[in-house]
């Protein structure tokens, strides 16, 4: 076996024997002994103060153990949390922000009877004016959501220093640069407009599920969780317990998407679980799900300048972004989509405010490529319109203008990591840019970045066994990506052995080191780093046992096919355990970790650790009497420096780029004063395999230019956020000019009678 | 009184997995819960609720149901092949292979009832084209491998099957 035969191999997935015969264990799969079944009633109300709650009946009711409700969290010193802002009681307490809020949750003997016991409960509500969307949490003198002078910043802020805004701002992000006034007004060409972002929904097929068990100052939380560490933290300091007491253990996830980032409903089956005294499962419903976390809408105000030769020149941008009724993600959504609104290009001057707002709605998160995904497709398709009035190529003004690598994106930040011309014009190829098409087909591109890898702390533990397999303790979470393949192959390659002889067992943080998050495409990229370097560790160790043995130095001792070699001396790795332990048994023991200031990579801290790369193409036809829209090809490049498995980076680029599919033709949770109107599968419309487009094109770039080992980059993100900008661009390319997601039939054919009045 | 008394309970004999099984159910009791619940087949999930993601799909003799919408009762003297009845002593379908090979499995938690409604599909279709890949998937949603590899999938265990024809007894 070879060093080749295991990078850039498509190994087969090391969980796909347990998925395709329904033996993998997902969080709703389990069961604790002594388990009760936890059931929450939920706010009707979009904004009201909670007179009372009434729950005798409820608690009277056979086979209900538990009835929680804002009182029972008094005795904490701190009930509200927020990995950003505590800004969210773990259930409400005096008021109820959004539709869908907890007010009341009951554990049962089973979950039927606690369906029966939330009907029992009697709450009385003072409505409250209604903070329904954007222009009502902007309006001056609108009724704040929170008491924002007592707000504070959550464990993982992040984001420098922390202030609250007036109103109902949750979170500004502003930046700029070169003289905007200026640039403007000498400037030949100005492209305006004012644009709008739906609210969708992440929709894993696994809603959230948590069981949770509270004892003495011990909690164990089974959980659909991505971030168990960053959960793990928050229980700990909401219910005044050492973080080593809190155990957080999670089994395979059912897609996450951002949906199961930070911390959901653990708090929630904790507190339940600690006022009944014994295990709580919880399980969300997709209605529930969709109102847990979402992704935010958006209203965009952006305007950029250029000469009329098409020289981008300034740009412009003003972001209100619609975190609902509790930040959760929210600042770092604001803060990534500045980042992404200049769009990868050279300006003289770039001015971008961004600005995230409370509402009563569903609080909104992260999603998929959150931020590039709102502003891509708007930069770009002012990066059209102006190619269209200087009379240049739309690819050629790209190549113009598009940054190269090396060249600052942002002051101080990190450099442009990615061959951008190079992605843009095997897009272009893909699409066969120059060829002949009909007057009812359209063609579009678009490029942007993504500030990716979120904060660069992990952790890794290799366990080499007597017999020459391997156990890889890590906790990133493997929701579908293929992260434990992935990392088994990067074990198998240090340590020359068989991709199958490397176990990767899920997370539990009593057992599996730190690692940040799993999420902003980092698992392949830090996650692997801590991999590589445990498993290097390891080997190490075999080379100085070998030398002790052999009398030979530890660097002349080479590691294949699971042997230690030197000269025409070989020993296999059990023989070696047999020679240097004894027995056969003992333990050779790796521990990789990666941080921000890192040993040979420089620092991490201006950011992000990679610029993700979110590129894609798309050629449509229209049916101009109903607006209708159909995609014929899909094209993506999935940029990720070196590939460790192409499969599985198809794979997540095909899936990144059928959301996108969904996020720019048809996805929207539709609110009115509040109100959620399509809170089930039945109204909300995903993707399914009819909304395929005919064909779909994908290849990786692999210029080995990124941080991660052997000089990868992640995946995952970027092709969802490519699809929008492509698609928009397309249906310009037909003449019709697009302002607001998703395009419905209903929307072009509007827009085509707007512009044909 | 909405708790579910003794008197309620309804006897089921049902044929599942090739097993004839005896119990007593509630009137309300849905499938999908009689078999997660009461016999340990976890391999069919509770997404939609509502019939639209295919997550709970089982096959009743033979033809894919979304378990969260079929009561256990009407189970009764019925033939029921779940996820679990598919592969013997660690021998997978030639479906559940294919699926492997084609790289059409992610999460997995769609899995179980893609691979069921396949096989129903293969059934009726030996070589199924692409329109009618389609038309029998369009129930069986997917979040992350964006149905491309899934329809791969289903060419590949056709040929695997030759013909439609299942290797297994």
């Amino acid at each position: 076996m070879t060093a080749t035969r295991i990078l850039g191999r498509n190994a087969p997935r090391v969980d796909g024997y347990v998925k395709v015969t329904g033996k993998a264990e997902f969080a709703g799969d389990l069961v604790v002994p002594g388990m009760l079944h936890g059931k929450v009633l939920r706010s009707h109300l979009p904004h009201a103060r909670i007179v009372r709650v009434t729950a005798n009946a409820a608690e009277n009711l056979p086979g209900v153990v538990a009835v929680l409700t804002g009182n029972d969290l008094l005795d904490l010193k701190n009930w509200r949390y927020g990995h950003a802002i505590k800004d969210r009681p773990i259930i409400a307490v005096d008021r109820v922000r959004f539709v869908g809020e907890p007010v009341a949750a009951v554990a049962a003997e089973t979950a039927h009877i606690a369906y029966e016991a939330l009907g029992l409960i009697e709450v009385e509500y003072e409505d409250l004016p209604v903070v329904g969307n954007l222009d009502a949490s902007l309006t001056v003198g609108a009724l704040q959501l929170h008491d924002m002078g007592s707000l504070r910043a959550g464990l993982f802020h992040g984001l420098g220093e922390f202030k609250v805004g007036p109103g109902n701002v949750c979170y500004h992000h502003a930046f700029d640069r070169g003289d905007i006034g200026a640039v403007f007004s000498d400037a030949d060409i100005v492209v305006e407009g004012d644009y709008t972002f739906p609210a969708v929904y992440q929709y894993a097929m696994e809603p959230h599920t948590v069981i949770a068990e509270h004892g003495g100052d011990h909690i164990i939380v089974r959980a659909s969780c991505q971030h168990p560490f960053l959960v793990r933290a928050e229980l700990a300091d909401l219910f005044e317990v050492p973080t080593a007491n809190v155990r957080v253990i999670v089994p395979y996830l059912g897609g996450g998407f951002g949906s199961k980032s930070y911390t959901k409903m653990e708090p929630l089956a904790v507190a339940l679980a600690r006022k009944a005294g014994r295990p709580v499962r919880m399980a969300n419903r997709v209605d529930e799900a969709m109102v847990t976390t979402r992704r935010h809408n958006m209203k965009c105000w952006m305007r950029t300048a250029a000469s009329d030769k098409g020289v981008l020149l300034a740009r412009e941008v003003r972001i209100w972004l619609d975190t609902g009724a509790y930040a959760d993600n929210g600042p770092r959504v604001v803060a990534t989509a500045a980042d992404a609104a200049p769009g990868p290009y050279r300006w003289q001057a770039v001015k971008v405010d961004a600005w995230g707002l409370y509402t009563n709605t569903a609080p909104a998160g992260s999603y998929r490529a959150f931020g590039a995904t709102h502003l891509a497709w708007i930069g770009e398709s002012q990066v059209d319109e102006i190619a269209r009035r200087a009379q240049l190529d739309r690819v050629q003004i790209r190549v113009d203008n598009l940054l190269r690598p090396g060249e600052e994106v942002r002051p101080g930040g990190k450099p442009l990591d990615a061959d951008l011309v190079s992605d843009i014009r095997i897009i272009a190829g893909h699409l066969d840019w120059d060829s002949p098409k009909s007057p009812d087909t359209g063609r579009g591109l678009g490029v942007s970045l993504l500030a990716a890898g979120a904060h660069p702390v992990s952790s890794a533990i290799v366990r080499l066994e007597a017999d020459g397999s391997a156990t890889l303790l890590m906790s990133s979470t493997e929701m579908g990506q293929g992260v434990r393949t992935v990392f088994s192959q990067l074990v198998a390659q240090e340590l020359a052995m068989e991709v199958e002889k490397v176990t990767v067992p899920g997370a539990d943080t009593q057992k599996t080191p730190y690692d940040r998050s799993t999420g902003a495409s980092r698992s392949t990229t830090l996650g692997g780093t801590a991999v590589q370097r445990a498993a290097q560790d390891v080997r190490r160790q075999l080379q100085v046992a070998t030398s002790e043995i052999w009398g030979v130095a530890p660097e002349t001792i080479e590691l294949r096919e699971g042997a230690v070699r030197h000269a025409d001396k070989v020993l296999r790795y059990s023989d070696l355990f047999l020679r240097y332990f004894g027995l056969a048994g003992g333990e050779f023991i790796g521990q990789g970790r990666v941080q921000p200031v890192d040993e040979g990579r420089g620092s991490y801290a201006a950011g992000p650790v990679f610029w993700e790369v979110c590129i894609g193409g798309a050629e449509v036809s229209m049916d101009r009497d109903t607006g209708r829209i159909r995609v014929n090809k899909l094209v993506s490049v999935a940029d990720v420096g070196q590939a460790i498995n192409p499969h599985l980076v198809e794979a997540q680029e095909m899936g990144g780029a059928m959301q996108g599919l969904g996020n720019a033709l048809f996805e929207e949770m539709l609110y009115e004063n509040g109100q959620l109107l399509n809170s089930t599968l039945l109204d909300y419309h995903v993707p399914s395999i009819n909304d395929l487009p005919d064909r779909f094109v994908s290849s990786i770039s692999e210029n080995e230019d990124g941080p991660g080992p052997y000089g990868i980059k992640g995946v995952g993100e970027g092709a969802l956020a490519g699809v929008p900008p492509a698609i928009v661009n397309a249906v310009a390319d037909l003449g019709i000019a697009m302002y607001e997601l998703p395009l419905t039939s209903e929307r072009i054919w509007r827009a085509m009678q707007r512009d044909s009045a | 009184m909405l708790v579910s008394t003794k008197a309620d309970l309804i006897a089921l004999r049902a044929t599942i997995n090739g097993e004839l099984v005896k119990a007593d159910v509630e009137p309300r009791e849905t499938l999908l819960d009689f078999l997660r619940d009461r016999l340990g087949l976890k391999g069919a999930k509770r997404s939609c609720d509502v019939q639209v993601c295919g997550a709970c799909t089982v096959l009743l003799d033979g033809e894919p149901v979304s378990a969260c919408c079929t009561l256990a009762y009407e189970v009764c003297n019925r033939r029921v092949t779940t996820i679990e009845g598919l592969s013997h002593n660690g021998k997978l379908h030639p479906i559940q292979r294919a699926f492997l090979d084609s790289v059409a499995v992610q999460c997995g938690f769609c899995t179980s009832g893609m691979v069921l409604t396949v096989k129903s599909l293969l059934e009726e279709h030996p070589q199924p084209t692409t329109a009618q890949i389609k038309t029998y998937l369009h129930g069986n949603l997917c979040r992350c491998t964006g149905y491309w590899n899934i329809i791969t999938a289903v060419k590949q265990a056709a040929q695997l099957m030759d013909g439609g024809r299942d290797t297994l007894p």
